[in-house]
């Protein structure tokens, strides 16, 4: 059955289900597991950049007090490739205990010459950090002859941007607790975005079957894709777990986690972009190379969004000695959207034209970016916004905008649904929240399809052994998710109507559920769900359906405006307002849905201003690896955030954790050079750096 | 950027406290010592009258209204002793709202109030906290009702994944016992020892306002 038309909960804002745990401390997540008998695990990780093992002795860590397991990842000569590498774990009865085990280690370094930029590993006299060397160039794409299209243009824009690597910094460590269970069976806590992945892939790294292997996930403390595979921590875990006959929770450090858990893509990019006369790109022509750590490949999509005529594209990998990256939200993109959005501005001021316009003329008509950059420019106050470089006080203001494209089709998913006699519902999926809601978003799917109320629905997930569903990457979840949960209810609803049926005197096809009750079709009375469900007997119905893939949805377009005043003694950059217009095709749960756009504006507020990894250019040592010097945006530093929620249900669900995220930076870049009349290159947006481009080094127009 | 009248919830102690705590003196009143410190945790060996504590001690923490004995060492923080800790008799004190993310004073997620003022949880001795009050997030519920701070973080969505929630829930209560008629800078002021890596600050913003102006009209 199609989504109804007419709704009672759906696209309503829903509080959460599981708000009331998340408030109190009660939300039990892996690293608040406490078990009879555990033990901590605290690893030893490589303190340097790139160096060699020459000395390992962990005898004198095994005799620790309190140690119940050791294991070694790296032996005498193993090659250490960045900071935050395993060398080593240990389980001991209290936390402290481990720490001083894993200060007992006698171990000693060669230290190598290392590489931690780009430059330095694309040097000719760099040190070889792989085999297969330092660099992987991918082959040009290209579209059109884009020489020609690049002479065509009336006026040529070209310059290049820089954006930093960042890491995940999630909130909980990644990480988990494992017990081996009597019989063999393995039951994992993890902090993960994938617990079927993880069910999977633990099973087969402890070879056993999936059926011996549960993992656990209630509640975890955010993942942005750095949760989605690698079972390195639970992994290492249960070899300490198995060796000590006891559970062992194991949760990264910080420093470990900022250095080895994760992190995503730099990005060098130079880019050129014509347009004719008219304001109509000709061409546009890029070639950029980045850094994803030591084995980490990836780029930018380019050209993004508009129409830009003929087009070349040319992405080279270098690698560095820092840990991987993994995906982190709309992975690559709102890097795209850096280096596209800049230049689109950048030319729009050469053609004259005003940047809305020209990204209007340059967007298939009707489009809804067409709508959403008027609108957008509308509620921003785009009229107020002055003349690039006409300001000559201290403090200038600034307006820019950018847009966002994104998926977020659902990923495949089943949904199982058992109705009581008592009337209770209850629904299981092998789906996770990761801060988005998930359980909440099941319990209005099955209550507006079974005709109750959200809080009338007990939801199951975060077990692996649940019905198979999804990793939430790709802002998947929901286009998974949803459809399951209806289509799992109306099954389960049908059969309702079959028990039910004949004591009624009716055809199961003539029933209907109704708010609170179920009725022939188009009377106004009937047995209450209580009633109902009274009716059924000692066997409960419980139905198991896979998703209805007419329900979901792909697709999704966003549009952010900006406006900023920099501070141009101190180069500080205040955010006086964002606008953000996103849609999502149908509307879920309205109150987390904006939630997701409010978190993904304000973790683009961090990659606009503050977020990076800093490494020592000479050891590769992250010099960052904390929260205070990698910082993330805070509670002062979030201007009024108005966001307008498009809901489209004629498309189906469609996810839209993602792609609000992609467009903030490169909308409150715009505005800073729209203030300033020179143009900042490098993200994050620092006050050296302003202060540089000022003083006409390191910017320009 | 602060205007004037921003305030912001006192925390005490500060990291520079923490760190001339570290060489801790057993100042505090009411440390019980017992014997043998091989089988730690739970037991001790340090005396009540002993002027320098080595090893597991067991310290009365009031937590919530309630006194619970917590086998702890003089290194020990008071959130790890409320999260890790075990009494005595080996029972899990398992006090997990607050929750270690910096470990080092930056993040917020630990936050208790101790003696009425907040704190960063990971940044006090556990034996330092003997002797004051200590609430935690688990103890702003009376008898299972949610406080009106909570209520509102949960009606306004000031929650994603949630692990930073009790540190920002036990901030606004902290302001809100202070001020109940706070500006948009005071809120952002008194929540700036907090980080959300969801994003959730702005619908905080608005729990919190929704919450003061309920405590204005008499709401408990």
């Amino acid at each position: 059955m199609p989504w109804p038309t007419e709704r009672r909960h759906l696209g309503q804002a829903t509080p959460r289900l599981d708000g009331a745990a998340k408030v109190s401390g009660s939300a039990k997540y892996a690293y608040d597991v406490n078990l009879p008998g555990l033990l901590y695990a605290v690893v030893l990780y490589s303190p340097h950049g790139r160096a060699r093992i020459t000395k390992l002795n962990t005898d004198p860590a095994r005799r620790s007090p309190g140690v119940r397991a050791l294991a070694a990842r790296r032996q005498v000569g193993s090659e250490l490739r960045y900071h935050g590498e395993y060398i080593a774990a240990v389980a001991a009865d209290t936390e402290a205990q481990a720490r001083d085990a894993i200060r007992a280690i006698q171990i000693e370094y060669e230290v190598l010459p290392s590489c931690a930029t780009e430059e330095a590993a694309l040097a000719a006299d760099a040190p070889k950090l792989l085999n297969e060397g330092n660099v992987s160039r991918g082959e040009p794409r290209s579209r059109g002859d884009v020489d020609s299209g690049l002479r065509a243009g009336a006026a040529t824009y070209e310059n290049t941007f820089r954006c930093a690597v960042m890491t995940h910094a999630c909130l909980e460590t990644h990480g988990g607790v494992v017990q081996y269970e009597d019989g063999g069976k393995v039951t994992v806590w993890s902090s993960t975005q994938a617990v079927a992945g993880v069910r999977n892939d633990l099973a087969r790294s402890l070879q056993k079957s999936p059926a011996d292997v549960e993992v656990i996930c209630e509640y975890m403390g955010g993942g942005f894709g750095g949760k989605l595979g690698g079972t390195m921590e639970e992994s290492t875990a249960a070899e300490l777990a198995r060796q000590a006959g006891r559970p062992v929770k194991l949760l990264l450090d910080r420093e470990q986690d900022q250095t080895f858990a994760g992190c995503c893509r730099s990005i060098v990019a130079t880019v050129k972009l014509a347009a004719d006369a008219n304001g109509r790109l000709t061409g546009a022509d890029c070639s950029s190379y980045g850094t994803g750590g030591i084995g980490g490949r990836g780029g930018i999509s380019f050209p993004y969004i508009y129409n830009v005529g003929a087009s070349r594209h040319q992405h080279t990998d270098v690698f560095t000695n820092q840990g991987n990256m993994r995906a982190l939200r709309a992975p690559g993109s709102p890097k795209s959207s850096w280096v596209m959005e800049s230049a689109m501005d950048g030319l729009a001021e050469k053609l004259g034209i005003d940047p809305v316009l020209f990204r209007q003329r340059n967007l298939p008509q009707g489009s809804y970016w067409v709508r959403q950059l008027s609108e957008g420019a509308q509620r921003i106050g785009w009229d107020q916004r002055p003349k690039t470089g006409s300001q000559t006080g201290r403090y200038r203001t600034g307006y820019g905008c950018a847009l966002a494209q994104w998926g977020g089709g659902g990923h495949d998913s089943n949904a199982r649904v058992a109705i009581h006699h008592d009337g209770k519902v209850e629904i299981w999926c092998a789906t996770q929240d990761i801060g988005t809601g998930s359980r909440t978003v099941m319990a209005v799917v099955a209550a507006e399809t079974l005709g109750l109320n959200p809080t009338d629905i007990t939801v199951y997930v975060g077990r692996g052994s649940y019905p198979p569903s999804g990793g939430s990457g790709g802002s998947t979840t929901i286009g998974g998710i949803a459809p399951a949960a209806r289509a799992a209810s109306e099954a389960a609803l049908a059969k309702l109507f079959e028990r039910i049926a004949p004591g009624l005197g009716a055809a199961p096809g003539d029933l209907e559920a109704y708010p609170g009750g179920i009725r022939r079709k188009g009377q106004t009375g009937g047995l209450s769900w209580q009633e109902a469900c009274g009716r059924l007997g000692p066997e409960t119905i419980d139905v198991t359906a896979a998703k209805d893939r007419s329900l979901g949805g792909s697709g999704v377009n966003g549009a952010q405006f900006a406006k900023a005043t920099v501070d141009t003694e101190t180069g500080v950059i205040k955010l006086d307002r964002i606008v953000a217009i996103q849609d999502c095709g149908l509307v879920v749960n309205r109150l987390t849905c904006e939630s997701q756009i409010f978190g993904a504006v304000t973790m683009g507020i961090g990659l606009a201003l503050f977020e990076q990894r800093i490494l020592d250019p000479t050891s590769a040592r992250m010099l960052n690896p904390n929260l205070e010097f990698y910082k993330l945006a805070g509670a002062s530093d979030i201007p009024p955030i108005e966001v307008l929620l498009e809901d489209h249900p004629e498309r189906g669900v469609i996810g839209v954790g993602e792609p609000p995220y992609i467009p903030t930076a490169a909308a409150i870049g715009n505005a800073v050079a729209n203030a300033l009349g020179v143009r900042v290159t490098d993200i994050p947006l620092t006050p050296a750096k302003v202060l540089a481009a000022l003083a006409g080094k390191g910017g320009s127009a | 950027m602060d205007s004037p009248e921003t305030t912001q919830p006192t925390r005490t102690p500060s990291r520079r406290d923490f760190l001339r705590g570290a060489a801790v003196t057993a100042a505090a009143g009411g440390l019980v010592g017992c014997a043998d410190a091989q089988t730690a945790p739970a037991a001790a060996t340090a005396k009540l009258t002993d002027k320098v504590i080595r090893g597991a001690v067991v310290a009365p923490l009031q937590v919530n209204g309630q006194t619970i004995e917590v086998v702890v060492e003089p290194r020990t923080t008071l959130l790890d002793a409320l999260r890790d800790g075990e009494t005595p008799a080996g029972q899990d004190v398992d006090h997990t709202g607050a929750k270690r993310v910096c470990d080092r004073g930056t993040c917020g997620a630990c936050s208790v109030l101790l003696d009425g003022k907040l704190v960063y949880a990971c940044s006090v001795l556990a034996l330092d906290a003997v002797g004051k009050p200590i609430r935690t997030v688990e103890g702003l519920a009376a008898g299972g009702k949610l406080s009106v701070v909570q209520e509102e973080f949960v009606k306004h969505d000031g929650l994603m994944c949630g692990f930073c929630t009790p540190g920002f829930v036990m901030a606004a209560t902290a302001l809100l016992e202070q001020n109940n008629n706070p500006t948009r800078a005071q809120i952002q002021g008194a929540l700036d020892g907090n980080l959300c890596r969801c994003g959730t600050y702005h619908r905080v913003f608005e729990a919190v306002d929704a919450a003061a102006e309920r405590l204005r009209k008499g709401a408990r």
